[in-house]
Parts: C-alpha cells; sequence; structure tokens
C-alpha cells in the first residue's frame, strides 16, 4: 500500500498552520496550539482534531504547500479506528455504492461525459452545451472519494484503481478521445489530487466541467443571452481538491451575465451544505450552517442559487427554494444563457 | 336452489348486482395468499343495510352461509366461502355519511375503501386525516377494523380497532343494531361510556355480523412531514431502541424492517419513525427529541440515522406504502401472504430469528418487519413471504413456511393476526377453554343458524 505524499517537515516549520487556524468547525486558541495538534496527528498520536473533524475537505485548500493534510487526517481516523459516523451506516453505505459488475462495454465517443454513479443526473446532459456527447455511469465507475468523509481510505485505495480501469476498459480504451469531461468534480478530485496524492495512475485526461463549460461558451459565444442575474454560489467541498477551477467559475459567470454577489461563506469561506454533518449525526450543527449559509444567501438579494455539487443541491435546494431563491445546477444556468 | 337463490337475491338488489355465474364464483373463491379456493354459490352487492338485512334473512330462510367481504385483500382466506353459500361484497355500500371535524370522526358505509376516504378528507377537510393501512387503497375501512388492522397512525392512535367509535351492525338474526355513542345520542364520538358491544364483531373474521356503518377517529393532518430510517446490528437492542423512540411520544408511526433485499440492507435492522408537526420548527423539535432518546447508541457507533437528502424521503412518506406491494411482486405470479403476529415488544430478537431461521429451512424470499402500535404497547411483527402462485411448489414453500411461522409466532408468545383457518385452529388449541367456550356461545346466541362464515373460529 503506497502511503499518503507527505512532508513531515513541513509541518514543523509552518508558521501559520493555517490548515488548522482557517477551519471553520474547529477551534484553538493560537497557533501553537493548532501546531500541537497538527503534529500530533502527523506523529499518529491521538489528537481531538480526529474527533471533531467535520471532513470538509478545506484544510487541502488552506495548506498553502499542497502537503495534502487532509487525506493524512483521513488515514490516521481510520488506523485509529475513528469513526465519523456509526458502523451500520457506514457499511450500508459501502454496499450501496460497491461496485455491481453490472457494467458492459459500450461505444463512446468525445466528448464524454461521466456522470459518476448518478444516473438521474444524465438528464443535465443536452443541447448545444453538451452537442456530440457520450456519458458514462454507474456504480461501477463511481469516483469513491465519499469515503474521504467516514475515515474509509482503505476503500478509495482499493476502489478508484478498478473504476479507473473500468472506464478505461469499458469505454475510453476504443474511444476517439482520452479526455474524460467529469460532471461532478468529486471525480475530477479524485482523478487528480486524490489520485496523485495516494499514488494512483491515471491513464486518462480528467477535464473539469468548468473547463468544458469555459471553452464550449466560448465556440457558442453568438448564442450566449446573458442572463443578467445576481447569483449565490454554493461551493462544496468537493472544490477545495481543484480550487484553480473557481477562477474558471468566476469567467464563465461573466460569460453568461451572472453575477456572484460577494457573501461571507463563499470562496474559501463556504460552508458545508450539511449533508455530510447529518451521516455523522450532527444534525444540529447542520441546521446551525443551513441557517448560517442560508440566511447570508438571502442577505445579498441574488435570484438564484448555483450549486456545483448534485448532492449540496439535494440537500439545501429545498430550502433555499422555500426562502425564495431558485436552486439550480452550473450547467443548467449556462443552458439558460444558451437559451434552453 | 341456486337457481331460486340468484333470483331471489336479484330481486333484493337488482339483477345488475348478484351473479352466480363460474367467472364471478372463481374470482371470488380466494384471495392473493395461499388458503386454497374456496367458491361461494353467489356473490351479492347490497346497495344499503335495508338490503343487507334482506339478504340475511333470506339466508336464514334458506339455511345457505354468508360471507361479508370489504375488498377480499385479507390474505389470509378469511372471505372464502368455506361451505358455499353467499358472499356479500360490501362494495356498493361506499358512502362516507359524516364527517365531524370539531370531534374528528368521521362516519362511513361498510364498503367504503381507505383510498375514497382519504381522498374525501383532502378534498373537503385537508386539516384532517385517519389511518391507512399499507394495503392497496381499495382495502376497506370495516375490513381492516375487523381484523384489528394497523396503519400509518398506529404508534399515535393504536390499532384500527382502537381508532373505532361505533357501528352499525346487522346482525345473523337479521336485526340492526348500533353499538357506541350513537345507540344512544346519535352521534358517533366513542365506544365509552357504554358496554363495549363493538368487541362482538371485531377480530370474529366476520362470524357474529355484517358491519354497515361505522365512526371512526381522525387526526390532525399535518403541514410538515419527515422520516427518520434508524439502523441498527444487533437485534438483542430492538426492544429497547423502540422503548426509547416511543418514549418520546413524537412518532405517528413506527415500522422496523429487515430484509435481504435490497443487497445493501441484508442483515441490519431498520426502523421507519414517521413524524410531522405544524409548523417546521416544531418538526425540528421533534426530530431532536427522537435522536436523543438513542443518542447513547449513537456515541457507541452501533447505530445511527441513515443519511436522507430530503428528494430521497419521498417514497418513504408515500401513504400507504409501496414497499410491499413492490416486495408482494418479488417472484411475480401474484402470490403474497404474510404472518403477522401480535406480540409484546421484547419478543422482537426471537421473531426476527425465528423469521430467518424457517425463510432459509424452506428457501423462500421473505422480508420481516413489524408496525409498533401505541406507545411502545405491543407490535403486529410480520413474516411476509412472496411467491408464484402459477408454481405449485413455490406455492407449497410458502404454505409451509406460513404454517412453520404460526407455530413459531405461538410458541414465542405471539398470536397469529387476521389467522386464515388453519392458524385459527393453532390458536383455539393454545386458548384458555373458558374464552373459546364464550366465543361459542356468544355465536350460538348470536347466530343460531350458524350461517355467519362457517368455517372460522372453529375446531
Amino acid at each position: 500500500m503506497k502511503s499518503i505524499k507527505f512532508n513531515p517537515d513541513v509541518c514543523v516549520n509552518c508558521e501559520t498552520i493555517d490548515c488548522l487556524m482557517k477551519c471553520q468547525y474547529v477551534s484553538f486558541k493560537d497557533v501553537a496550539e493548532a501546531r500541537e495538534e497538527k503534529l500530533k496527528i502527523n506523529d499518529k498520536k491521538d489528537s481531538r482534531v480526529l474527533e471533531e473533524c467535520l471532513t470538509c475537505y478545506a484544510c487541502q485548500e488552506y495548506c498553502p504547500v499542497n502537503n495534502n493534510p487532509f487525506y493524512l487526517l483521513v488515514e490516521r481516523q481510520e488506523e485509529k479506528g475513528i469513526l465519523p459516523a456509526p458502523r451500520p451506516i457506514i457499511e450500508e453505505q459501502l454496499r450501496m455504492m460497491a461496485p455491481k459488475g453490472r457494467i458492459t462495454k459500450q461505444k463512446v465517443s468525445g466528448p464524454v461525459v461521466d456522470m459518476c454513479a448518478f444516473p438521474m443526473l444524465t438528464g443535465c446532459v443536452r443541447g448545444k452545451l453538451f452537442e456530440g456527447a457520450s456519458t458514462i455511469v454507474g456504480t461501477d465507475i463511481f469516483c469513491n472519494i465519499m469515503w474521504l468523509h467516514f475515515a474509509k481510505n482503505s476503500t478509495i485505495r482499493e476502489r478508484v484503481p478498478e473504476m479507473i480501469d473500468n472506464i478505461m476498459s469499458f469505454y475510453l480504451k476504443d474511444a476517439d478521445t482520452d479526455e474524460l469531461i467529469c460532471f461532478h468534480d468529486e471525480c475530477f478530485g479524485t482523478y487528480t489530487s486524490v489520485a496523485d496524492a495516494y499514488g494512483i495512475a491515471v491513464p486518462f485526461k480528467p477535464v473539469h466541467q468548468f473547463d468544458y463549460y469555459n471553452q464550449r461558451l466560448d465556440i457558442l459565444k453568438d448564442s450566449i443571452k446573458p442572463i443578467n442575474a445576481k447569483i449565490v454560489y454554493q461551493r462544496p467541498c468537493s472544490n477545495r481538491l481543484c480550487p484553480q477551477t473557481d477562477k474558471v467559475l468566476d469567467e464563465i459567470f461573466e460569460k453568461i451575465g451572472a453575477e456572484r454577489v460577494v457573501r461571507k461563506y463563499d470562496r474559501q469561506n463556504a460552508l458545508c451544505c450539511g449533508g455530510v454533518p447529518r451521516a455523522h449525526q450532527r444534525d444540529e450543527l447542520a441546521d446551525e450552517l443551513v441557517e448560517k449559509n442560508i440566511n447570508d444567501m438571502l442577505s445579498v438579494g441574488a435570484t438564484y442559487c448555483v450549486f456545483n455539487c448534485p448532492f449540496c443541491m439535494a440537500t439545501l435546494g429545498q430550502e433555499v427554494a422555500e426562502k425564495g431563491l431558485m436552486p439550480i445546477l452550473v450547467s443548467d444556468l449556462v443552458q439558460i444563457a444558451l437559451g434552453e | 336452489m341456486t337457481t331460486d337463490l340468484i333470483n331471489r337475491l336479484g330481486k333484493i338488489v337488482g339483477p345488475r348486482f348478484v351473479s352466480g355465474e363460474a367467472e364471478e364464483r372463481y374470482l371470488y373463491s380466494m384471495d392473493p395468499g395461499t388458503m386454497p379456493a374456496a367458491a361461494p354459490d353467489a356473490v351479492v352487492m347490497p346497495a344499503n343495510t335495508k338490503e343487507v338485512q334482506q339478504i340475511v334473512a333470506l339466508a336464514n330462510e334458506l339455511n345457505v352461509p354468508i360471507v361479508p367481504m370489504g375488498a377480499g385483500l385479507v390474505l389470509s382466506g378469511l372471505t372464502r366461502a368455506l361451505k358455499g353459500g353467499i358472499i356479500i361484497d360490501m362494495k356498493r355500500m361506499n358512502h362516507i355519511i359524516e364527517v365531524n371535524p370539531q370531534s374528528r370522526y368521521a362516519v362511513v358505509e361498510g364498503g367504503t375503501s381507505q383510498g375514497m376516504l382519504k381522498a374525501y378528507l383532502k378534498k373537503h377537510h385537508p386539516q384532517l386525516k385517519h389511518s391507512m393501512p399499507d394495503a392497496p387503497p381499495i382495502a376497506t375501512m370495516a375490513g381492516n377494523v375487523c381484523i384489528h388492522g394497523s396503519g400509518h397512525l398506529s404508534v399515535l392512535g393504536g390499532s384500527h380497532s382502537d381508532m373505532l367509535t361505533g357501528m352499525e351492525v346487522v346482525l345473523p338474526s337479521g336485526e340492526i343494531i348500533r353499538t357506541g355513542s350513537c345507540s344512544v345520542s346519535g352521534e358517533w364520538f366513542a365506544r365509552s361510556p357504554l358496554p363495549d358491544l363493538s368487541g362482538l364483531f371485531v377480530g370474529w373474521a366476520g362470524t357474529t355480523g355484517i358491519v354497515t356503518k361505522l365512526g371512526i377517529k381522525l387526526f390532525p393532518n399535518y403541514k410538515h412531514n419527515d422520516v427518520l430510517i434508524f439502523v441498527a446490528e444487533d437485534a438483542d437492542l430492538m426492544p429497547e431502541i423502540i422503548s426509547r423512540l416511543t418514549n418520546t411520544q413524537v412518532a405517528e408511526d413506527m415500522t422496523p424492517w429487515m430484509s435481504p433485499k435490497p443487497a445493501w440492507a441484508k442483515g441490519f435492522l431498520h426502523i421507519n419513525i414517521a413524524y410531522g408537526a405544524h409548523t417546521k420548527k416544531e418538526l425540528t423539535f421533534k426530530r431532536n427529541l427522537l435522536q436523543a432518546s438513542v443518542r447513547e447508541y449513537i456515541d457507541q457507533k452501533i447505530a445511527g440515522f441513515l443519511p436522507l437528502p430530503p428528494p430521497q424521503k419521498g417514497r418513504f412518506l408515500e401513504i400507504p406504502s409501496p414497499d410491499l406491494a413492490r416486495f408482494a411482486d418479488l417472484r411475480k405470479g401474484g402470490g403474497f401472504e404474510y404472518v403477522g403476529a401480535m406480540m409484546a415488544i421484547e419478543h422482537f430478537p426471537e421473531a426476527y430469528r425465528a423469521g430467518l431461521a424457517i425463510a432459509e429451512k424452506f428457501n423462500v424470499s421473505y422480508s420481516l418487519g413489524a408496525r409498533i402500535i401505541g406507545a411502545g404497547h405491543c407490535m403486529m411483527f410480520f413474516f411476509a413471504y412472496a411467491f408464484n402462485r402459477a408454481d405449485a411448489e413455490d406455492v407449497k414453500r410458502a404454505s409451509d413456511a406460513l404454517d412453520a411461522t404460526n407455530t413459531a409466532a405461538l410458541k414465542i408468545g405471539g398470536i397469529p393476526w387476521k389467522a386464515e383457518q388453519p392458524a385459527q385452529k393453532q390458536i383455539i388449541g393454545k386458548m384458555d377453554p373458558g374464552t373459546f367456550s364464550l366465543m361459542n356461545r356468544i355465536r350460538a346466541t348470536l347466530d343460531p343458524n350458524g350461517i355467519m362464515n362457517p368455517g372460522n373460529w372453529e375446531i
């Protein structure tokens, strides 16, 4: 088993311990305390952070030198048997999302859009934005990054190579492209950040949905009808693994005439949608996060609440709709601007 | 005699509503369960109490058995004409006579279906609801009350017979009587404070009279509804978990389920907990109470609530639940039966293990579960077996499994619910002799000619 790519000396010499000091869910009185806890984690000692962590991935982004603090934390949780959620909950989900061996060879041609394990989302791939696209979907190509929320790095190590192999063997090997458009940025995070940190080889080229939309909008620029609306954006945990794409999203919004209104809980301060804390049986914390987040959204007077992650939308969509904001995925917002 | 019977029934209800034809006799000879067919000589559909009375008088005159029937969905063959005679199909008597929103009860005719009352309340009294069983919506109110049915408000209000407020019944002699408050005041608000004569007709498998009207309790229909699914891995914890959850007095319905399909659920014990509230704040408060009641198990990481985003909750909030119907179709061929046994909550682990052992022994497709009745006062534990009716071996396997389950349920201390004829005999075998003797004397008094659904509750 390859260990997580990580350099302990970097943390010893780190002046800011941003990974913990910037955390929105675990508090430290000063940098010294944060450093003490971080070094405990690194040294495989008990740390309260292992128990209190919300598993929001944000420390991956906060670390200024990409030293994989979150992946290491999950590794330590699993080593110590610290379960963020009750055992039956984790076990049932492991079974639900397990590869079913139902995959069959399918002729695909570019652009090939990876819908992860969620067939209900394939309807999003339509119109000019996805012209000529093939979709692939199912638990046999599930990215498996969700196990970071459940102290299951071992499952990631076990299943991700199999998924990659399935994608290649059943779809891309005989396709006219080696690019895989990741509709969910958890997939992109898996095949870039996770794969790199865990030493998993990826034989295809993952393309983030935002990069794909951005390029398509350049091609389709004559079809764009600016929506001229204010939007708030719910940045998901998985985007912490590919923060460079947030700038691409800004370009997309600019091209379609959507004003991403500045609010407190966006960018690096993005708040968890509440879904994972509920899985961790921390509903009251989830309620608090949802209330703070939606109140913040409402305070800036937007029309749309734009989601990148379908799970965030499933978790928050109804709540934001009841408060008068229209929940919508980035792809659907772009399609509105394309007159579809 | 049959031609004479048909003609005379036709004079009572009109020729369109009586039949002695082979097709009808076949269709009415069975239900979807495993009990062998037993065809009636005639099927009749009365339109009102007077017609029921006349049919009963005719049956007495000709000494012909009569079998009252709602939707025929009891699954345990209670509406088969074991000794021939007339099946009285009550479906035409489907009027909703009264809804009292202030005292929260409805008065309906004996053939009114669950779906009709639900639809009526939704349209005319959206602030009210009644407790629906997880049967197809055509199941009748009266039929379900008479078998001590239960439904999606049973934690709140007990079994459906507990929700009964009174009845109008045509006795086997043809007399019409009323039970409950309506026998004195004309209003159908309660069975108390009178001698509770409704008990003469509930649980008797149609052997003591024909229910032509009944009053049923209604409950507030909440604006906000939610469901939690608690998952555990140790059956021995279930009685205490159920006790703690019901101790909050928050849930409207609690239905444990254990099934090998879907595969992710195999080996785990789930409890669906439905609850509602008038405001979101109240809903959250209730959720917190439920979660706090089992926090100890959550903190030990041995049980917890399944994370369900709002869009995934819809199917669990459907009333009636579609899941049992899906299971019923598992083997295709339209066969489905279950032993529901009423028993004390503490027998949950034994019942669960007995169900698993029987399913393995007889190699049958199974689904085990329960509905909690009252605030943890008892439960209806069900052992459901799907089978293919067109496959005789499959039917035999399911039938043998059901028989073994009845035996196991009685051994555990439970009592088979809406018991089919062989199970009735098993129950009688364990029953206090004085009780059975009194049952026989009551029947002999009410039905001296022995015309009411003969073959049931007999040795």
